[in-house]
């Protein structure tokens, strides 16, 4: 290992301890008292001052030295911490940080010696906290007295300890460095952490043997506490034991990657994914059972590499949480407010790109509860509110998704201020103010230009707005979302995809070129043949709509958009179908017009340089199949560009939409599929996610579940006929049993009880939107009731009812369907 | 005396060079993927083994008159500090290696488009060898603007 390395080391372990460091001294401030958290203080910023000795930081060294002076009085009881020193503290960290950065771009730790800090935490070392007033001596290290003149302080600045400084002696240091090179972190690794975990010891007993040691005892500390009689020898020895195992452990199971190193690891996956994709095509058009099963086995083996590779990135949100209670921390001190700040699902992984581009974000929202959430504390007392305000991180994994919520017990938003604000501010006039609903008020706050804070702080008017907080969080794919009580507190919820690098798109074609458009964006498709088009798309203020149930969607011609033909050509629907797809974007929806709906892909995002940065309708690139480059459709650009997600365009359009509803009498739309037998069946349209289909090759048995993998999750399936044969007739059930072995299955995707559940049904049949106001009663179980859709007699399902029946069905015994599927697979 | 090597390449008629060390690969034509709305001296995205690569038109950059679509350009792919950027030339020239002695800066009546871009020029036998500024001619802002202005 050579000087640099070792540097290196000493830099990324020193990161590492810095930031647990503001933890540690933060949470210190609640519990000065913790002797254990001071111990592990004191040792941290030990470290980095003895290392530094040895690799010749001087001036870090000095910044280090006085703050470990400082912690020595508050070590050993001679002071105790307060906001005043835990923020001198914090301060050395900050500079101690600066030249570490320093010491990493150039080398060398920097020509600044912050002497003013050194002054300030000279100073706090006497308790009463003026160098002036009552300046400690030196050489007198147990009774501060007070009778000693100012000439310390000097001598403290001027670099070199002379020898009657008091804190450890360099020996204690260097020995530590040498006898335990690889242990250098407190408590864990350590013997006396480990005897205090094993309750062979008190925390106290170990400080006590420490502070023999830095009297310049050079025994090891066990032996010291055997010495003293604190600690049985065998103990000891046991603990040794442990220790010198326990490290080897450690270390075989994990190393250091450099973070280069993963993200060509992940470009090389990425390019691996796009030849597989093109394997895959060219292997479909050739007949060679070789080559059909080395490309699917080649298929597989990408699709593990590449979720193992993106496991590589994926990192825990505690390590951007860390920072925030210190920012709390900080932010309270500034404003005179009492936070305590709490974190759930600090272990919720999410891609690095991701953590890193979310950082700032949250840190804002952070700041901003802190700022303008919770009131003072006197305030919060009068309201009969604890005088100390909680505020809560929480995070944790939904479809595929990461959920982080922001939630403070503040006052809440003030629905009338922020209506008030906005009108002012001209971003609502009042008529729509008046008719809007909280949650659309509340909302507002991410609106550019807009603060209601009463005087604006040294927290707020950054520049930092909650718009740039939206525009950032959507930048990655995210949403975010404020609900508040009043008196009750705020809560933001910014929900953001899990990666970034590869993600599920739906491919068009459109002008002859390919686009992709991001899943997440996507709600559904709608194709009108030629006859229906024309009925179908009106006119609202010059702009087209489509009437999606009863609802009116404002249109985008993606072809006339992008300026792909001439604009007469465009705005005229041809004489072919009209495939519209249904996006959202800023909450509201809206439908693309493309030539063609092509595929849902995998895709491998690549950035645009700079050249195309102004283009605001694409978010990136990517190879497709075919070695060709497809762009990929920026939503929210899209749709700003066209000018559908306008505030007024949105009204003109809800009030067209409720003149919509009075003609049309609560028309429902159905989807109508093939059940048992023959026999029409349907269910609403708005209680489907998606229809998929599944080759039978894909399906899989769980237990006593038939699933499926389904975009990352495992889809638990449920065989319509099945059910509903089980319960009509016990005998025939091993004839309603699998008939699987051909065509892929049709599975309606439903959302329910916030899962997500596959039912398979026989042959889907059409889509019918009808009023459904003729009905008989049902005349088996898990129908609804039977009714008149598109003049036929149809049974509308009991969604809930199955579902819940076959969760049952399948904890209890294995299911005929499942057994005999079982037999079906064997062959 | 340092000698530089530069790869010439011809635009209408006008010889230019890059440093033969900031050249990632010449190539022919390759599938070019259009970027609608883009500024027009981009010509879109090619797709060069799994790296998606920029196509300049160095003609528009340069203001020069349209290439004739019966000549087929060639793509010269630099490095930039924003990845690589492929340039659409009309002909590949030679490799020339040239010393300090031969250069001298950009002639004053040189077109105002061409000597932004120009890093100087280098005598050669017959004729005058254009040092391209690639960094500058990778820039959009330049380019985009006056042709708003122009409208």
């Amino acid at each position: 290992m050579n000087d640099l390395d070792i540097v290196k080391d000493f830099l990324v372990e020193s990161y590492e301890n810095l930031d647990r460091l503001d933890r540690d001294l933060v949470g210190l401030e609640k519990n000065p008292n913790d002797k254990d958290a001071l111990a592990g203080v004191f040792r941290t910023i030990h470290t980095i001052k003895g290392t530094c000795g040895f690799l010749g930081f001087n001036k870090l060294e000095k910044v280090a030295h006085v703050g470990e002076n400082l912690l020595t009085r508050l070590r050993d009881g001679q002071l105790t911490l307060n906001p005043e020193i835990t923020t001198a503290l914090l301060g050395m960290v900050d500079a101690v940080r600066q030249m570490l950065k320093e010491i990493e771009s150039t080398g060398q730790d920097g020509d600044v010696d912050y002497p003013e800090l050194r002054d300030t935490l000279t100073r706090l070392q006497t308790p009463s906290g003026k160098a002036t007033a009552a300046p400690v001596p030196v050489a007198a290290a147990v009774t501060p007295s007070p009778a000693a003149p100012p000439a310390p302080v000097t001598r403290e600045i001027s670099s070199a300890p002379p020898a009657t400084d008091r804190p450890p002696p360099e020996p204690a240091a260097a020995l530590r460095l040498k006898t335990e090179p690889s242990q250098r972190k407190p408590s864990r690794g350590r013997i006396g952490g480990l005897l205090v975990e094993r309750g062979v010891v008190q925390a106290a007993d170990i400080v006590r043997a420490l502070e023999e040691q830095e009297r310049g005892d050079r025994r090891r500390l066990g032996e010291i506490l055997v010495a003293l009689g604190l600690a049985k020898a065998e103990d000891v020895l046991a603990a040794q034991q442990i220790l010198e195992t326990k490290p080897k452990d450690a270390a075989a199971e994990s190393i250091r990657v450099g973070v280069n190193l993963l993200d060509k690891l992940m470009t090389l996956v990425g390019e691996l994914v796009l030849a597989r994709n093109q394997l895959l095509q060219i292997a479909g058009a050739i007949e060679n059972p070789g080559l059909h099963a080395v490309s699917q086995r080649m298929d597989l083996i990408a699709t593990e590499l590449q979720e193992e590779v993106m496991k590589t990135r994926m990192q825990p949100i505690g390590n951007i949480w860390g920072q925030f209670p210190r920012t709390v921390r900080d932010v309270a001190l500034g404003c005179h407010k009492e936070v305590a700040i709490e974190m759930e699902g600090k272990e919720t992984e999410l891609d690095k790109t991701i953590i890193e581009a979310i950082k700032d974000p949250l840190t804002h929202l952070v700041r901003n509860s802190v700022d303008h959430g919770i009131e003072l504390p006197e305030v919060r007392v009068k309201a009969g509110k604890n005088a100390t305000g909680r505020l809560i991180l929480r995070a944790f994994h939904e479809g595929g998704e990461v959920n982080i919520e922001i939630s403070d017990d503040g006052a809440g938003l003030n629905r009338e201020r922020i209506r008030q604000k906005a009108t002012e501010r001209g971003l609502i006039t009042a008529e729509q103010a008046g008719r809007m609903t909280d949650r659309e008020i509340f909302n507002l706050i991410f609106l550019p230009g807009f603060s209601t804070a009463e005087k604006v702080t040294n927290v707020s008017g950054r520049g930092v707005g909650m718009d740039v907080v939206k525009t950032n969080v959507e930048k990655i794919g995210g949403v975010v979302d404020v609900q508040s009580s009043p008196g009750r507190g705020t809560t933001v919820r910014v929900k953001i995809p899990l990666t970034l690098a590869i993600i599920p798109a739906l491919v068009v074609t459109c002008g002859g070129e390919r686009y992709a458009i991001p899943q997440v964006s996507l709600l559904e498709l709608v194709r009108l043949e030629a006859e229906q088009t024309r009925a179908a798309i009106e006119m609202v203020h010059g702009a087209p709509v489509y009437r999606l149930r009863g609802r009116l969607l404002p249109l985008i011609y993606l072809a006339r958009e992008l300026n792909l033909v001439a604009a007469a050509d465009a705005g005229k629907p041809d004489d072919d179908a009209t495939n519209i797809v249904v996006l959202q974007a800023d909450g509201r929806q809206f439908g693309l017009v493309v030539d063609r709906i092509n595929d849902t892909e995998e895709i491998v995002v690549k950035p645009l340089r700079k050249q195309l940065k102004t283009v605001k309708t694409f978010a990136g690139s990517s190879i497709m199949g075919d070695g060709k480059v497809a762009l990929i459709l920026d939503v929210l650009g899209l749709a700003q560009r066209a000018n559908v997600v306008s505030e007024t365009r949105d009204r003109a359009l809800a009030d067209k939409a409720t003149e919509a509803v009075d003609t049309s009498a609560d028309k429902q739309t159905f989807l109508i599929f093939a059940g048992l037998g023959d026999s029409r069946m349907a269910i609403p349209l708005s209680t489907l996610a998606r229809l998929e289909e599944f080759p039978v090759e894909q399906i899989e048995m769980s237990g006593n579940q038939w699933v499926t993998q389904y975009r990352g999750q495992i889809l638990p399936l449920v065989r319509l006929n099945v059910i509903m044969e089980e319960r009509r007739n016990k005998l025939r059930r091993l004839l309603g049993a699998p008939i699987a072995g051909s065509g892929p299955l049709q599975v309606l995707v439903l959302n329910h009880e916030g899962r997500v559940h596959g039912l398979v049904v026989e042959k889907i049949l059409d889509i019918v939107e009808d009023r459904a106001d003729v009905k008989a009663a049902a005349t088996r179980k898990f129908v609804l009731y039977s009714v008149l859709i598109g003049e036929r007699v149809t049974e509308l399902l009991d969604i809930p009812s199955i579902l819940n029946s076959a969760a049952t069905t399948n904890a209890s015994a294995p299911s005929a369907s499942a057994a005999a599927h079982a037999a079906q697979g064997a062959h | 005396m340092p000698a530089h090597q530069f790869c010439t390449f011809y635009l209408d008629k006008l010889l230019f060079g890059v440093e033969l060390k900031g050249v990632q690969e010449v190539i022919r034509t390759l599938d070019v993927t259009q970027v609608p709305l883009a500024p027009p001296v981009v010509s879109g995205l090619i797709n060069l083994r799994g790296q998606i690569v920029t196509a300049v038109d160095l003609r528009r950059r340069l203001e020069l008159s349209l290439r004739s679509p019966d000549i087929s350009p060639m793509n010269v792919v630099v490095r930039s500090d924003d990845g690589a950027v492929s340039f659409l030339v009309d002909e590949i020239g030679d490799v020339v290696e040239v010393d300090d002695s031969s250069f001298e800066p950009a002639p004053e009546m040189l077109r105002a488009s061409i000597r932004s871009m120009s890093l100087g020029g280098h005598k050669l036998n017959d004729r005058l060898m254009h040092v391209l500024d690639t960094e500058k001619a990778c820039e959009m802002k330049e380019a985009a603007e006056p042709a708003v202005a122009g409208v």
